[in-house]
């Protein structure tokens, strides 16, 4: 066998291997499990809706979208904050790792009555 | 032989005139210049102008009795500074004017000049400073007062509450001219520091702030924005909050929301009020006295 030949037949060879691997960790992994989505929307003042009851552990993700202008979602407690900018949809994946009621926020002034714009989230065992 | 009493004296002979030092905030190591001198300042913050509403039923009375009561001060202060929101927000531009207007009349009936004025979110997060430059000049600048630096920071004209990259590039420009053991004073509006996030009582990057101030030995922070007196560390950082001149909102955190502490007519003006700041440098500290709206 030439130098070249066998050069492509251990290239090949890895290649193999590599696809054989990933083969396995794909099979091996166990099925994911579909991720609660929950809209939520923003306008001057208030979110809708302004409270959500969680499960600890149990991932969700946020679609937060803002009817007018921009504002901005933070979660301090769960280490949570995203921009919502008009005309797009933020998705933000949550997975509370306590208990408690925890209040979120616009963090971004968006006029009279901001400081009233907030919810809040329990989260539950 | 009579002499001029100097404002230590004063306090030392009034027995501070009744209302009492709070706080007194160290200077550890600060190196004296030629220049330096121990000074009186007031700090005045969140006076609302244009607020309307059961927690406070004296709204259009309330600043202008403050300022009459700085007035009627034995002692005269050196300089004044007004630590944001100076008008109540509103979205209509032309009455954002009208309130800044009106506000800066009734400041300018306090005898002692120089008045320095920093925004607050109600003033200018609404038009990123816009209204406030047109009446008050820069939202963010540096002045020496008797060997003491002083830096007014602005982190509301970003409505993200940020101070931003480019101003902390300057601040840290700023900084670079300064000794490392000379007294800064920081004047602000937000708290720099995480105090109550779910409350919105913070600065998105002022840690970014800290940072650069951290390795200067002297530095204060005066700042308003939570309506009440408060006092934290940040590593040997001081920063003190000031009452407000509207109404008084709850300590941090202590409730789910931070809506404005209920008018009591038994003791009207109850947690209102203003901050005079004695600079001691000779004995390395600043002495806090906290000054009522009315004086009893």
């Amino acid at each position: 066998m030439s130098l070249r030949r066998k050069g492509l037949a251990i290239a090949a060879a890895a290649v193999i291997g590599v696809l054989a691997s990933i083969a396995t960790y794909v099979i091996a992994q166990p099925a994911q499990p579909k991720e609660k989505v929950i809209k939520m929307t923003a306008k001057r003042f208030d979110y809708t809706p302004g409270h959500l009851t969680l499960k600890k552990g149990e991932p969700v993700i946020l679609e937060l979208t803002t009817l007018d202008v921009m504002m901005g979602f933070n979660l301090p407690d769960l280490g949570v904050r995203a921009d919502i900018i008009p005309d797009k949809v933020t998705r933000v994946r949550l997975v509370p790792d306590k208990t408690g009621t925890f209040t979120f926020l616009c963090d971004i002034f968006c006029g009279a009555k901001h400081e009233e714009m907030n919810g809040t989230i329990t989260v539950v065992d | 032989m009579a002499h001029e009493i100097n404002r230590r004296d004063f306090l030392k002979l009034t027995g501070l005139g009744g209302v009492g030092v709070v706080f007194a905030s160290a200077l550890p190591g600060v190196a004296l210049g030629a220049d330096q001198d121990e000074f009186y300042f007031l700090q005045l913050s969140d006076t609302h102008w244009g607020f309307e509403g059961p927690p406070n039923p004296d709204a259009k009375g309330t600043l202008k009795k403050a300022v009459a009561s700085v007035n009627a001060l034995d002692y005269q202060p050196d300089f004044i500074v007004f630590t944001g929101d100076l008008t109540h927000t509103t979205d209509n531009p032309v009455e954002r004017r009208k309130r800044m207007a009106e506000f800066k009349a009734i400041a300018s009936e306090l005898k002692v000049k120089p008045v320095r004025f920093m925004p607050g979110e109600h003033d200018a997060s609404l038009d990123n400073g816009k209204a406030f430059k047109e009446f008050f000049g820069a939202t963010n600048y540096t002045f020496d007062h008797k060997g003491v630096h002083f830096i007014a920071l602005d982190n509301v004209s970003d409505p993200r509450a940020l101070i931003g990259d480019e101003q902390l590039a300057w601040l840290a420009a700023d900084l670079k001219q300064q000794k490392k053991n000379a007294p800064i004073v920081v004047l602000t509006h937000r708290p720099l520091f995480d105090l109550a996030p779910q409350w919105d009582w913070a600065t998105r990057d002022g840690a970014k702030a800290i940072e650069l101030l951290m390795p200067y030995q002297n530095v204060t922070v005066f700042y308003g924005h939570i309506h009440q007196e408060h006092h934290q560390m940040t590593g040997h950082i001081a920063h003190h909050a000031a009452k407000g001149l509207m109404f008084p909102l709850p300590a941090p955190g202590s409730q789910p929301n931070r809506t404005p502490l209920p008018w009591d007519p038994a003791q009207p003006y109850k947690g209102l009020g203003f901050r005079g700041v004695d600079a001691e440098l000779k004995e390395a500290q600043y002495k806090l006295t906290e000054y009522p709206v009315i004086k009893a």
